[in-house]
């Protein structure tokens, strides 16, 4: 046994993001975690990193007891990480980054030379054919990815936990790093494999952990699972949450077209939405879902395709394009993308309004307000102030003013992208509540969550977006999350 | 429990007291510093002559005040009000052009530089500091070429009238710049782009998220700032009654440290028209002060560079904090 996690229990303001998980990881096992997100990959790892203290439980690593660790006890205990987000310098050697910060040195002056020489010896060893001088920044995310290994085999690690690590890679590049993968087990290296790719988990891990709002569901020997059986264990729940019910018709007439439309992530994407209509935008993280609301809003380029509303042509170039034309987007990140915070709420209720209600430049002050408190009571948004900063809301209430917001421009269609993150159960109804409004009064919404249930629970139709390109449509009759979950991790 | 929270309130209301009104305490401690100090401070004359000469600086820190709402700066009015001054000088002696037409000719210049810094912030993506540094030395540069270095005088009478000229007791230059207060602080207050100011400087992303085309806000605001700036060269030519190619050299620093400890913040989106007014008159009561006791000019330059780091610390702290 080479690590034990017992009985680890973290909570934050609000939310248990693990609850007594408990986890054994053998020696020189590929161990695969598995789950939605939001499950509590990632607060698990930081608890193996030291990046967080857990409230109670253990970490035993070889036999070593812990009640918490720091980043540099676990690395000196043999637990290395390749995270998403890669801590190299563009403008340095690969040797050069691989020995960062412990640079083998001759006397006061670096000693390149074997430095390039030991770097060379980890990647004959793990059979990566990268040259050890040349620049960091000049290769491709794959072969970062492989210096990253590099660097934290060269730190001695014995345990490497890997986050997502196929995430940004191409094929042929996925390719490569389940070899380096599959040498580093060889060679006795165990290994915390998370990823949403069913096929690599098949391939490479011994066992599996599921994990689940926080709690582990199981472990299971990889030989003895299948996908269905996996997927059950990941989404395997009731829906707990009620959602209100619609009751009115979908019209016939579409409302909005896209038509092959690309961007960065975003491949051909061809799609429509009716009037009344919900359509559930379903995906991984990274998929494209959120580029393709902002593409469809004018916020990110678009390099081709068409964006057709009410029969005309729009492509719109800004947001300011695609307001003026009746689109409106509530975005994911509230508080980077969505809140004016040092601003009232009153302006950031009208800022989108500002130039309908102004004569000769100048604000209608009573008109603005007239609007404020209309929306307020509309939506009933919790305050005893409008000129109360937005800052001093709760999440629940900020995400209200900034759907205000867009209700005052009188949009015709709707994109939500994550519009119940971080907010409280009731919040959530009534936010709920007002989408079904916006649908019952012949308007359309686009939601992007990756919340199944209120994908399922709110949507008339999914559509579901793999690396950006749409890889199923599912009516309401055929909604399932194992469906949805199979479609969004292509197998 | 109940003592310390009405404590935490009481605390919490002298602080927002402090916020808001902070500022002209510190003027008036200044003023009654300076009055004990020298006994020509507290003179009608002088201090007609402290509005007067601060005018120019009020004029200018409009336009600056808006810039730094915007996040942004603008390193180039110093030497866009001594481009205007020779430009409009030389056009009155050299080309014998009326006053009214060489002052708009210098105007629409100095709108046409500060809005050409604005198109190349918004579209080239260029940091706002480099920008303005660059356009600083081009626009000295050409203010020497067109003079020579050498000083231009001989305008026509009427000019004077703009610096010189009096309604009442009170110096026409003191008026304009109360009007040009007056129009900032209508901008911000009333008008729907003056509201964008504040939405850009405090979350571009969000701002445009919210229908704000940004470019159109950064162009405006920059050819503000070059206006406003222009409109204190003519000031400075007239009062002066010479082209003077050190006109503003500098400036840009008395403008900066007016606005900062006016409240305006250096990081963007929080900041007022009335307290930059407090910040100009300040840093006016000081240099005034400071030449009537007598204090040289090297310790002056002490002085101000002080106050200027001690009001942008203040405001990094105040950020901090909120955060």
């Amino acid at each position: 046994m080479f690590l034990q996690l017992q009985n680890i229990t973290k909570t934050y303001p609000g939310v248990v993001a693990l609850n007594n998980v408990s986890l054994d990881v053998l020696e020189g096992e590929v161990h695969a975690l598995v789950g939605e997100n939001g499950a509590g990959k990632s607060t698990l790892i930081k608890t193996c990193t030291g990046a967080i203290t857990p409230d109670e439980g253990k970490i035993i690593i070889q036999g070593e007891e812990f009640t918490s660790l720091n980043p540099k006890l676990s690395e000196q205990k043999g637990i290395g990480v390749i995270y998403q987000e890669f801590n190299l310098v563009d403008e340095l050697s690969v040797a050069e980054n691989i020995f960062l910060g412990r640079a083998i040195r001759k006397g006061i002056v670096i000693d390149r030379k074997a430095m390039e020489h030991e770097a060379a010896k980890i990647f004959k060893q793990l059979e990566i054919d990268i040259d050890p001088s040349a620049l960091v920044g000049r290769l491709t995310v794959g072969y970062q990815q492989l210096v990253e290994i590099a660097k934290a085999i060269s730190q001695n690690a014995k345990l490497l936990i890997m986050d997502e690590p196929s995430a940004p890679l191409t094929q042929t590049e996925a390719q490569a790093l389940y070899a380096v993968v599959e040498k580093l087990k060889a060679a006795g290296v165990t290994i915390v494999y998370i990823s949403h790719r069913m096929d690599e988990i098949f391939r490479l891990s011994d066992r599996i952990t599921v994990l689940r709002d926080g709690q582990k569901i199981e472990t299971v020997n990889t030989a003895d699972t299948d996908l269905d059986k996996l997927v059950k264990l990941m989404v395997g729940r009731e829906l707990t949450e009620t959602y209100p019910t619609r009751s009115h018709e979908i019209s016939t007439e579409v409302l909005l077209r896209l038509e092959n439309v690309s961007g960065q992530i975003v491949k051909n994407v061809s799609l429509d939405i009716k009037r009344g209509e919900v359509l559930g935008l379903a995906g991984l993280i990274g998929s494209g879902r959120t580029e393709l609301a902002e593409i469809l809003f004018g916020y990110k380029p678009r390099t081709s395709g068409e964006i057709t509303l009410e029969g005309k042509l729009i492509n719109p170039r800004l947001p300011k394009e695609a307001i003026a034309k009746g689109i409106a987007l509530v975005p994911e990140d509230r508080k980077k993308l969505g809140a004016l915070l040092e601003r009232s709420i009153k302006d950031n209720t009208t800022i989108s309004v500002l130039e309908r209600i102004s004569k000769f430049f100048t604000v209608d002050n009573k008109e603005e307000r007239k609007i404020a408190e209309h929306y307020r009571d509309a939506i009933r948004i919790k305050t005893p102030n409008l000129e109360q900063k937005i800052k001093n809301l709760s999440g629940g209430n900020q995400q209200k003013v900034i759907i205000a917001k867009w209700l005052a421009t009188h949009p015709t269609l709707v994109i939500f992208d994550e519009p119940t993150r971080g907010i409280d159960v009731g919040a959530k109804s009534e936010i709920y509540a007002l989408v079904n409004e916006l649908v019952a009064s012949g308007k359309a919404v686009l939601m992007i969550s990756s919340e199944m249930e209120e994908v399922i629970g709110m949507s008339d139709r999914v559509i579901v977006l793999h690396e950006g390109k749409v890889t199923g449509e599912l009516a309401r009759k055929d909604f399932s999350q194992e469906a949805i979950m199979s479609f969004a991790s292509q197998n | 429990m109940k003592l310390t929270s009405n404590l935490n309130l009481a605390g919490n209301a002298g602080l927002a007291f402090a916020k808001q009104y902070g500022i002209y305490i510190v003027l008036l401690i200044l003023i009654i510093f300076f009055s004990i100090a020298s006994e020509n401070f507290l003179v009608g004359n002088n201090l007609l002559n402290v509005a007067r000469q601060v005018s120019m600086l009020g004029i200018t820190a409009v336009g600056f005040a808006f810039v730094l709402l915007l996040g942004g700066i603008d390193l180039s009015v110093g030497s866009l009000i001594t481009l205007v001054n020779i430009f409009a000088a030389s056009l009155m002696v050299n080309a014998n052009w009326s006053p009214v037409l060489a002052v708009s000719a210098a105007l629409l210049l100095s709108a046409g530089i500060g809005f050409s810094n604005g198109w190349i912030i918004a579209n080239l993506k260029m940091p706002p500091i480099i920008v303005t540094l660059a356009m600083l030395i081009i626009i000295e540069g050409v203010a020497y070429l067109i003079c020579d270095g050498l000083p231009i005088y001989g305008f026509p009478k009427s000019f004077a009238v703009i610096g010189q000229g009096y309604v009442g007791p009170i110096p026409i230059p003191v008026i304009i710049m109360a009007v040009i207060m007056a129009l900032g602080s209508f901008i911000l207050g009333k008008t729907f782009f003056g509201r964008y100011f504040y939405a850009v400087g405090g979350n571009e992303e969000a701002a445009k998220l919210s229908g704000i085309d940004v470019k159109r806000v950064k162009y405006l605001v920059y050819t503000l700032s070059g206006f406003f700036a222009g409109v204190a060269g003519i000031v400075i030519l007239s009062r002066t009654n010479s082209g003077q190619v050190l006109s503003g050299k500098g400036f840009e620093f008395d403008v900066l440290t007016a606005c900062v400890l006016g409240g305006v913040s250096v990081t963007g989106g929080v900041g007022k028209i009335s307290n930059v007014l407090a910040g100009v008159l300040i840093l006016g009561v000081l240099s005034n002060g400071l030449v009537l006791m007598d204090v040289s000019q090297f310790v002056q330059m002490v002085i101000k560079g002080s106050v200027l780091m001690i009001a942008v610390a203040l405001d990094c702290l105040q950020n901090r904090k909120t955060v």
